[in-house]
């Protein structure tokens, strides 16, 4: 008998509508792993197995009424908490939220339940999404399943490690800094940041408005394209959604590269990176040039800056995103004499460290007298890295570098040192302040136990086709990059 | 006037916050409805809840240009939505989404007309932004509630430039404004309903000083009333602090009706610092060259036009002008019923205002910018008409206006089915003259003894035996040769 929870998304689909295995099966393998091995790694916020058997049910029944089901047919997908979904709470790992119930569906979530996909749960992340080891979360961790002494990354921790794990075959995460690629280049999956405006934000909590985007973790890029075609496209209920339509993107797969001029930044391999880590990255780009790319050295000089922009744009934007949280509508509330006590007790005992960091931040560098010096100046110099962008891609058709500058790193190692963690993304941010499509594929492993790598392919603004080109190449050449965690039956 | 306020010269901006009359709100599909059930027209976007996100409603923005037109604005091509945010239950996101520092329209002027002549008042801005929610305090419960059935209601708001320099100026001001917007079609200038509402910023000078005072801002002021009373009183009591030596402090006041008075509501010293910056989920507001000419084509005759078209093609009275020109439907009204009046206009003109401004606009239903009057313009122009032909005198006029507004008939029909034809049959009034004059011999010795007042008895007599329906003219003629006066 086939073990359903090795299977990509594409064969899972396949399986369903040739009818050589119903929806109802392949939820309940999935949900019989995940019940079984969970309480080691800590992906699901959330398992819904009531609703997940309901919708394969439905899947099913479709079927057997005899009308075509859909792209994602029976696929068991796990969806990051910051997603809002109808009647399934969404807590976005956060106290504040707990017990919200939301009365409408993320664009996103609508869509893939057109595609006929199954919600299997909800996974855990950062508190807001805001993190990269997903130990913000206020309700649990997550371990590494390749390393359960080790983060998953994050702040998409639950949704990477859930994919890794078997667990579900694809999941939603977003990414605001890296929070889908750089967790998925620590859990060993791929993980895709599609171009700002290419999916719809409606429904997706915000953290940060101008960087926040909605991607799939899977196993294969050929799953990420597929999930990808699901969610992608206009919605005109999100105003920063681009009024434009989606490329085939499974038609830009099984190719090879050449004819493909491919950029490696210097400002991506410096000092103070992990040299393990490096090893395996630049063995990963020689194999594109065996691939038939012509790769050259790039410069985007602005690099250095994206650290420092990232935190102020992102932390200004969170602190009015966040203002909602108030106590009066929705979630925690904690009563008081007075308003104004109210907010503050409700916001002091429902918001993390992490997130009060980030809010008084925020609210710093768009105070009156520091706005001009602080979030004024970053909007600048962002739009210096996204030149720096612009001019290399005037030349080349994408951009490979490591995803992280190290493997996963240990649990609570850093949790004390936020300007460390911060740094966990340092690769990440500058396709996120320029909203470029970007991709996280595994490349290799370093150490032992093995912990995986991620190759990070950026391509120009809405030429997802070109970054799955590359990763799927890459993928098909380098089956070693991939494999399942040891630890895990 | 005390002393103290004579040598103080009064400044004073007003910002006004008028609502624009779409149907739904700004960045949802929720109904602006005024009046609904409370939290029946809200959404996610108009809640606040998370993961939201707004969506421009076009046709504020076009409204807001059409403001921005009729106030001589220049009109910028990107204007961008920014955050202001605070803290209040009222308010869902904890931030409101205004424009800040590209706003929409930008430096125009508006004039007044005083009694010294027409003066200029500039115009810093007129903005858009989302209206708040409103919080509800039940009396006798220790809990508040919120509606948030007002939240996300487009609003325009008006910054006037401090030219103002008399409580007197800012109500005209405040009152040119309204009319403006009311005749642009954006605004229905509700003040009790909170459509139209209005802040003063207030500061005093003395006399000869070019810098400004230290200014308070006054809230809570929704009539015409009340800004020249929260005005006066507010420069008398700046006056008084600065004759008493002392400063007067920059803060927000509340107009007390009850009491007259303004009290302080927070000073601004703590203000809030309201950190604005632009809205990253809403894209810059692109408006191009056309789609301005297209609003500018369409735009209606403002009031200040059709005043001026009143007064010199019609001869109207500047008092009577400026009363017609206060509501488009009035003045709308007035116009129709003067065109079914026909060739003479502009004789029709002054007894058809009359009709408007003394009878019909009395008895109209005016509700925002709907009005419903007693009778259609065409039965008001034939009113007129048979009172031109002497077929009915005016007394007999209102009677007839009263019945066919009643019954929902022409006056033609209810001039012919009454019979009440003005009797113009000069032998019939002569019976009647000597009649009354027979039968009141003391009022006719007294009369001819000089009592020339009398006179209106006498005609008051014929009327009456003539069931109003003689010819007044006649009766007069014929009563004045009868008595010998």
């Amino acid at each position: 008998m086939i073990d359903l929870c090795s299977l990509t998304a594409v064969e899972l689909a396949d399986l369903v509508r040739s009818g050589e295995a119903s929806a109802r099966a392949i939820a309940e393998a999935h949900l019989a792993r995940a019940h079984a091995i969970d309480d080691r790694i800590g992906a699901f916020l959330r398992l819904t197995d009531q609703k997940a058997l309901e919708m394969a049910d439905a899947v099913d029944c479709k079927r057997a009424r005899g009308e075509p089901p859909g792209a994602l047919a029976g696929v068991p997908v796990g969806l990051k908490d910051l997603l809002s979904t109808k009647g399934l709470e969404t807590t976005c790992g956060s106290r504040i939220l707990e017990g919200y119930v939301p009365r409408y569906d993320a664009t996103v979530i609508e869509r893939l339940r057109a595609a006929d996909a199954v919600f299997l749960g909800k996974t855990n992340m950062d508190e807001f999404a805001m993190g990269s080891s997903t130990e913000n979360s206020a309700y649990q961790i997550t371990r590494n399943p390749f390393d359960p002494t080790r983060i998953p990354g994050g702040s998409s921790g639950g949704s990477a490690a859930a994919v890794a794990a078997r667990m579900v075959p694809i999941a939603i995460g977003t990414d605001t800094g890296g929070s889908i690629r750089q967790p998925a280049s620590h859990c060993g999956v791929t993980g895709l940041k599609p171009t700002y405006g290419r999916v719809s934000r409606w429904g997706l909590v915000a953290f940060a408005s101008s960087l926040d985007q909605i991607g799939p973790f899977s196993r294969t890029v050929r799953d990420a394209a597929l999930v990808t075609s699901v969610i992608a496209g206009h919605d005109p209920r999100d105003s920063t959604s681009a009024p434009r339509g989606v490329p085939d993107l499974l038609a830009a797969l099984g190719r090879d590269l050449g004819g493909l001029k491919i950029g490696v930044p210097r400002e991506y391999f410096v000092e103070g990176m992990d040299p393990d880590v490096a090893h395996v990255v630049r063995a990963a780009i020689a194999r594109l040039a065996e691939l038939g790319a012509a790769l050259c050295e790039v410069s985007l000089p602005h690099t250095e800056y994206a650290l420092a922009v990232y935190y102020l744009v992102a932390t200004a934007e969170a602190s009015s995103n966040l203002s909602r949280y108030d106590g009066v509508r929705y979630g925690l509330r904690v009563p008081a004499a007075s308003l104004d006590q109210m907010y503050a007790r409700t916001r002091a005992a429902g918001f993390g460290p992490e997130v009060k960091r980030r809010i008084m931040l925020g609210t710093y560098a768009l105070s009156a007298g520091y706005y001009d010096a602080y979030y004024g100046k970053a909007q600048k110099v962002r739009t210096l890295v996204c030149r720096d962008f612009d001019e290399v891609f005037g030349e080349v058709d994408a951009i490979v570098a490591p995803t992280s500058p190290t493997a996963a790193f240990r649990l609570g190692e850093r949790v004390d040192d936020p300007l460390q963690m911060y740094l966990a993304d340092v690769f990440t941010l500058p396709a996120s302040l320029a909203g470029l499509p970007a991709i996280s594929v595994p490349c290799g492993f370093v150490g032992a136990p093995a912990l995986p790598i991620g190759l990070q392919i950026m391509g120009r603004q809405f030429d997802e086709p070109t970054v799955l080109r590359v990763a799927d190449a890459f993928e098909r050449a380098a089956p070693g990059a991939r494999r399942s965690p040891e630890v895990l039956p | 006037m005390s002393a103290a306020t004579d040598r103080y010269e009064p400044v004073i901006g007003l910002e006004v916050h008028a609502q624009l009359l779409t149907a739904s709100k700004l960045f949802c599909g929720c109904s602006t409805a005024f009046g609904a059930p409370p939290n029946s027209h809200v959404c996610p976007v108009c809640l606040g809840l998370p993961g939201a996100l707004p969506v421009l409603n076009r046709r504020a923005v076009e409204y807001a240009i059409r403001v921005g037109l009729a106030l001589g604005c220049e009109v910028r091509r990107s204007s961008r939505f920014a955050r202001k945010n605070y803290f209040y239950p009222d308010l869902p996101k904890g931030y409101q989404i205004s424009q800040y520092e590209l706003p929409l329209n930008e430096s125009g002027a508006i004039e007044i007309e005083m009694e010294a002549g027409p003066k200029r008042i500039g115009i810093v801005r007129a903005h858009v932004e989302e209206d708040a929610g409103k919080n509800v305090h039940p009396t006798g419960s220790p809990t508040s509630l919120v509606d948030f059935n007002r939240s996300g209601v487009p609003l325009v708001e008006i910054v006037g430039a401090p030219d103002l320099r008399s409580a007197a100026e800012a109500a005209e001001y405040l009152k040119e404004l309204r009319a403006i917007l009311m005749a642009i079609g954006v605004n229905d200038g509700n003040l009790e309903e909170g459509s139209f509402r209005c802040d003063a910023n207030v500061s005093v000078r003395p006399v000869g000083q070019a810098e400004f005072g230290t200014r308070t801002e006054l809230k809570n002021i929704n009539s015409f009333k009340f800004v020249r009373q929260a005005i006066d009183f507010e420069v008398r009591r700046q006056s008084s602090v600065l004759e008493a030596g002392e400063a007067v402090r920059q803060e927000t006041r509340l107009w007390n009706d009850a009491r007259g008075e303004t009290f302080p509501m927070r000073s601004k010293e703590e203000a809030e610092d309201y950190r604005y910056f632009p809205d990253p989920d809403l894209p810059p507001v692109e408006v191009d060259a056309a789609f301005i000419d297209r609003i500018q084509n369409e735009m209606p005759e403002l009031p200040s036009a059709r005043r001026r078209r009143f007064v010199k093609a019609l001869g109207l009275s500047t008092y009577d002008a400026a009363v017609l020109a206060s509501h488009p439907r009035v003045a709308d009204y007035f116009e129709a019923a003067l065109a079914e009046y026909g060739a003479a206009r502009a004789q029709g003109a002054k007894p058809v205002a009359n009709w408007v401004i003394n009878t019909l606009m009395k008895t109209a239903r005016i509700d925002g910018l709907e009005a419903i009057f007693a009778v259609p313009a065409a039965h008001l122009a034939q009113l007129q008409k048979l009172v031109d032909e002497g077929t009915i005198s005016l007394t007999v006029a209102r009677k007839v206006l009263d019945e066919a507004a009643e019954r929902g008939v022409a006056p033609a029909q209810v001039v012919e089915e009454k019979g009440l034809c003005q009797v113009s049959d000069v032998a019939a009034i002569e019976a009647a003259c000597r009649d009354v004059i027979a039968a009141h011999p003391a009022e006719v010795e007294a009369f001819r003894g000089g009592r020339e007042k009398l006179f209106g008895f006498f005609v008051g007599k014929v009327m009456k035996a003539t069931k109003g329906q003689g010819n007044p003219k006649v009766v007069n003629e014929l009563l004045h040769s009868l008595l010998g006066a």
